[in-house]
């Protein structure tokens, strides 16, 4: 191919599904001149799957994305059509919300957003190559012979590097949903000496709304009560019409038909090579893996407002498509639904996500990022969480400044992205609660606390949206100075209140902030007592009761947390030598000259390393110390 | 995972062999050594004293208010210590009982345990010791370390290591059981329950209580070994039993009444404490009513961890014998053969053989060869256990004091969920138990969790 010289950038961004999206918006509100290519303009921010956005984790991935001044949230409170708080029976460290999507609608919308962003252009291209010289990216080729300079590149493939999808016994070379795959920039990896690996994926099945029988199933509709993932949203625009999801299942029936035809199924015939995920296995292997469950839920959920296309949740399966129908139609309310589009796993390439830094720029080509799917991830807001961070630091490299990272008790964003450069995966990583060790620091109610600090001096939040921030700020600490000054007295109001919530009686006056630690007492509780005014916006009021009712709770996170900033702290110098260390294990040694970790407390992460080793890394790491005092 | 997370926590061991020597030195480094020492310490204020200063006084315990040890207490503050951190030394009078509760003290008041060599390593970490011994120390590092890790993982007996297993998994099954219900609140899993969360507190907590009642080895850094000497009358039991308790061997003599009937004696041998059970019987043995065979001695038997067993060289074994030999064949046993003349019937070998027992020949009037019997008691004490002392004591009260710890955090799941804290909530103390006790076998495999709740439930997007 001829190719020809294009524009230069400051940043390039590859791929424009979620990850793609938030890094080039967020380089371009950075300042930088920033081009985005897809392979098809038609998918920019599609869904491919589930058309769903939030849930545990991942919803609080969604606001964090916003604190930073990211697009995710404010496209998904443009675009829902079903929103829903889960948890709200537990407690607030693991609320979490979850947005039904219109999948178009917001494909469309967040193209509309990018068109209409400034130093940001959107075209429609493959990127064969990267260029690189003396160790350091500037640029890429496309498949049109397009030789494009640039300052950084990201690189967010999604499932479409070597992308295979496989349907029963057909298999066929294609990225997601039929689209083009990416063959050549894979390849142009290998060479540059990126250790690749193979994962695979799946989706269920969709059929047409209009021949699946309700009836026979269960509803499951949004709230009432309004909720948003933006900071920005505003209550009076909450939905009212919403559209529901369904819920059925599978029986003895469906089992049978696919234990007839497992020898059909890729998962088990052995033409599925890549690893798939354990959180979200495919019907069949679910069939085998917990024989002895005699049914399964699933969940309806329609695609969108003006679609008859209805996806079929829990049901992802990579079974030959006369399978799929016999399976579908021995289902209560499926009887007669009428296939759509059938399920199939894919395959595809990623980037052993060892090889990056925390910033998300790989540790071998200086100016080269990779954020979401590549990097081993599964799930549009993990996607879109590495891709805020590596866009954010494809500008700040661009600029020459240092690089922005989120710990471990900042973000789940920090805790995915930790995960991944230390842990590497070995199976599509999907962000979990139970994998952050500060759950009750990282709720979903507090991400604007944690994180708008940061997009605000990045340059990604408004000063006048920062100045509503510390508006409400203001209102929380002012709310708690309130409640150490009011006080509640043992009234028979208060007693009968008391008694009304199953609280034991009090004996004497005690100061509100105190009264509020009871279970089950509210600020607007306390209004009422004591005829306070205490007139305070609802998020203000919430954010008072979590800090006050579990701060016994959250002083112990924040003393461990204490502790790990102070092993962050030591950090390892960039170019250590790990043979030149006596006494290291082998397997040590191995583990940390691959993975590099920058501080102590990353290397104390790192599975496989035993105490000794950390002991004598530390020692070396003093004693360089020690060596630079003495010159 | 633990260990270099914990690398600020104040530290305490017993830095001097054990039970050997007149005085034993009670060591603490880190930032609130001084205030640890001063809540448990009765004299001048230690928090405002002058570094390199020596203070005298007293040891208390500040729950009791029960005096342990009168004591002189060295103050060293950072830097210029050899830890470059705060140390403070506490003099003791010596003796495993009184050491050892002035340690206890320290933990309870906020001190950690030492790991083996840390002391060393962190003089090494805060730049203390210079480049030219690094090397050899960063070896001593690697090799203790190493060591204590087999040392502690090794000492734990099967049986406590696969119930301490037990425990864990009981913890995991009824986490794994939360986890999901947070991380897929739609997934058709039962709804577990701040209740079911308390339950397996109490019943974990329950198991943990007999551990450390019948831990062996922590029972026995408190109370002693106990041990009974026993055989038939005028084999030489108050000869062994005088020469054990004779002079310097006898830490504590407590007569309770005027009868001897509940005499209890406290002998270190070879530093290894030794509670000697239900001796009554021995000192009436010029009783013409006496009657001490297998009935009598059946209860000290059975409260012992350490028999001392005596036949006579001279003759053959009588049904008496054989009894008790039948009836100790379960228990940690030293057999004495004892001789009280020149001919010897039963030989070393081949009771050895027939018993599976150490035996010693020895003639304990002449005081003859009880030297060896004293290495026997040592050996069987630290059988399992690395021949070095402070180690020993490192490890014993690691896991006791871990499994207290791990007591600690789910009576405090158990009180939350009484006040009516979400599951969620309380489950911080519940992971705290579950790695409490992960960190007494050694393990910590970060994604045992993630890894319990795929395989334990089928969950899909």
């Amino acid at each position: 191919m001829k190719t020809y010289q294009s524009s230069d950038y400051d940043v390039i961004v590859v791929g424009a599904g979620h990850a793609g999206c938030e890094a080039a918006l967020a380089a371009a509100h950075m300042g930088e001149k920033t081009l985005l290519l897809t392979i098809g303009l038609d998918m920019v921010a599609f869904m491919p799957c589930n058309p769903s956005v939030g849930g545990p984790a991942k919803g609080t991935v969604v606001r964090e994305i916003d604190a930073l001044g990211g697009q995710m949230g404010k496209n998904i409170d443009a675009t829902y059509i079903q929103m829903r708080m889960l948890n709200t029976g537990k407690g607030p460290a693991v609320r979490a919300l979850r947005a039904q999507a219109d999948k178009w609608q917001y494909h469309e919308h967040m193209k509309d957003v990018i068109e209409n962003t400034p130093n940001l252009t959107l075209r429609q291209a493959v990127a064969d190559k990267i260029l690189v010289k003396d160790g350091v990216c500037h640029g890429v080729i496309t498949d049109t012979g397009a030789h494009y300079e640039a300052k950084s590149v990201v690189l967010c493939t999604g499932t479409s590097a070597r992308g295979r999808i496989i349907i029963g016994e057909l298999t066929y070379s294609s990225g997601p949903d039929n689209t083009i795959p990416s063959i050549k920039l894979p390849e142009d990896l290998e060479k540059h000496g990126f250790k690749l690996r193979r994962f695979k994926t799946g989706t269920p099945p969709r059929v047409n709304g209009n021949t699946v029988d309700y009836s026979k199933t269960e509803e499951e509709p949004g709230d009432k009560t309004p909720n948003f993932f933006s900071f920005t949203s505003k209550d009076q625009d909450y939905l009212q019409e919403q559209i529901p999801c369904w819920m059925t299942y599978t029986n003895e029936h469906t089992h049978e038909i696919i234990r007839q035809n497992l020898d059909r199924a890729p998962m088990f015939s052995g033409l599925i090579k890549g690893v798939g995920p354990r959180y979200c296995p495919s019907i069949e292997d679910k069939i085998v893996r917990f024989a002895d469950k005699d049914k399964h839920q699933l969940f309806l959920e329609p695609e969108g407002r003006h679609t008859k296309e209805v996806y079929v949740g829990d049901f992802s399966t990579s079974m030959p498509e006369e399978v799929q129908l016999k399976m579908l139609h021995s289902i209560a309310g499926l009887e007669k639904a009428e296939l759509m589009r059938p399920g199939y796993a894919i395959e595809y390439d990623v980037v052993e996500p060892w090889q990056l830094k925390h910033t998300l720029e790989t540790k071998n080509i200086a100016g080269l990022f990779t954020a979401g799917q590549i990097n081993g991830t599964s799930g549009y807001e993990e996607a879109a969480g590495q891709g805020i961070i590596a866009g954010i630091n494809a500008a700040l490299s661009a600029q020459g400044k240092p690089g922005f990272t989120l710990q471990r008790d900042e973000a789940y964003i920090g805790v995915l992205i930790d995960d991944l450069v230390t842990k590497g995966t070995n199976e599509p990583y999907r962000l979990l609660t139970s994998r952050a060790e500060y759950r009750l620091l990282l709720r979903h109610d507090n991400a604007d606390l944690r994180l708008t600090k940061y997009g605000h001096q990045l340059g990604l939040i408004s000063d006048d949206r920062y100045q509503k921030f510390l508006a409400k700020k203001f209102a929380i600490k002012e709310l708690q100075a309130r409640l150490q000054t009011i006080t509640v007295h043992p009234t028979p109001e208060v007693q009968e209140y008391l008694h009304g919530i199953g609280q034991d009686k009090m004996s004497a006056g005690v100061k509100a902030e105190l009264f509020l630690r009871r279970p089950r007492v509210t600020v607007d509780d306390i209004a009422r007592l004591t005829g306070e005014e205490l007139d305070y916006d609802r998020y203000v009021k919430e954010q008072v009761e979590i800090t006050t009712k579990y701060a016994g709770y959250i002083k112990k996170e924040e003393i461990q947390v204490a502790r790990l900033h102070r092993q962050e702290a030591k950090k390892i110098p960039a170019d250590i030598d790990y043979d030149q260390i006596d006494g290291l294990a082998t397997e040590a040694r191995q583990k940390f000259a691959k993975i590099r970790p920058e501080s102590l407390a990353q290397a104390e992460r790192i599975s496989g390393v035993n105490p000794a080793d950390l002991a004598i890394l530390s020692v070396y790491i003093q004693q360089g110390k020690y060596q630079r005092k003495q010159k | 995972m633990t260990q270099v997370l914990t690398e600020f926590d104040t530290i305490a061991a017993i830095s001097t062999p054990i039970g050997e020597g007149g005085i034993s030195i009670v060591r603490m480094s880190g930032e609130d050594a001084v205030t640890i020492a001063a809540k448990v310490f009765r004299g001048p204020d230690l928090t405002k004293a002058k570094t390199h200063t020596i203070h005298y006084g007293h040891i208390f315990d500040p729950q009791t208010g029960q005096t342990i040890d009168e004591v002189m207490v060295t103050i060293m503050l950072a830097p210029k210590t050899f830890t470059r951190e705060n140390i403070v030394e506490i003099n003791c009078h010596g003796g495993i009982v009184v050491t050892n509760h002035i340690l206890q003290l320290l933990l309870a008041n906020g001190a950690r345990m030492a790991d083996p060599g840390e002391f060393t390593k962190r003089a090494f970490v805060n730049g203390r010791i210079d480049l030219t011994q690094a090397e050899s120390v960063m070896d001593i590092v690697r090799a203790k370390t190493d060591k204590s890790r087999q040392v502690a993982i090794k000492q734990l007996s099967g049986g406590l290591r696969e119930e301490i297993k037990d425990l864990r998994q009981e913890i995991l099954n009824t986490l794994a059981n939360v986890e999901v219900n947070i991380d897929y609140p739609e997934y058709d899993a039962d709804q577990v329950t701040a209740q079911q969360m308390k339950a397996t507190s109490q019943a974990v907590i329950a198991k943990i209580d007999r551990l450390l009642k019948t831990a062996q080895e922590g029972k026995i850094m408190r109370n002693g070994l106990a041990t009974a000497i026993v055989g038939r009358p005028n084999v030489g039991k108050s000869s062994l039993l005088n020469y054990l308790t004779q002079g310097e061997k006898a830490i504590v003599t407590d007569v309770a009444g005027t009868t001897r009937d509940t005499l209890e004696e406290y002998v270190s041998i070879q530093g290894v404490p030794l509670e000697l059970i239900d001796t009554a019987g021995i000192h009436h043995t010029t009783d013409k009513v006496e009657r001490i065979g297998v009935e009598r001695s059946k209860q000290a038997i059975q409260r012992a961890d350490l028999i001392l067993l005596l036949l006579d060289a001279n003759q053959t074994l009588t049904p008496e014998d054989l009894a008790l030999l039948d009836y100790t064949k379960d228990k940690k046993r030293i057999i004495i053969l004892n001789k009280n003349d020149l001919g010897q019937t039963l030989t070393t070998a081949a009771i050895a053989e027939k018993y599976h027992s150490p035996v010693v020949t020895t003639s304990i009037l002449q005081q003859k060869n009880l030297d060896e019997l004293e290495k026997l008691i040592k050996q069987l004490f630290f059988a399992g256990i690395e021949n070095s002392h402070d180690e020993v004591m490192v490890t014993n009260q690691r896991q006791s004091s871990l499994l207290a710890k791990a007591k600690q955090q789910l009576q405090d799941v158990v009180q939350a969920v009484e006040n009516g804290i979400p599951v969620d909530i309380a489950q911080i103390d519940f992971t705290g138990a579950w790695n409490t006790l992960g960190e007494i076998t050694g393990e910590s495999a970060p994604d045992e969790l993630i890894t319990q709740l795929f395989s334990q439930f089928c969950l899909g997007k």
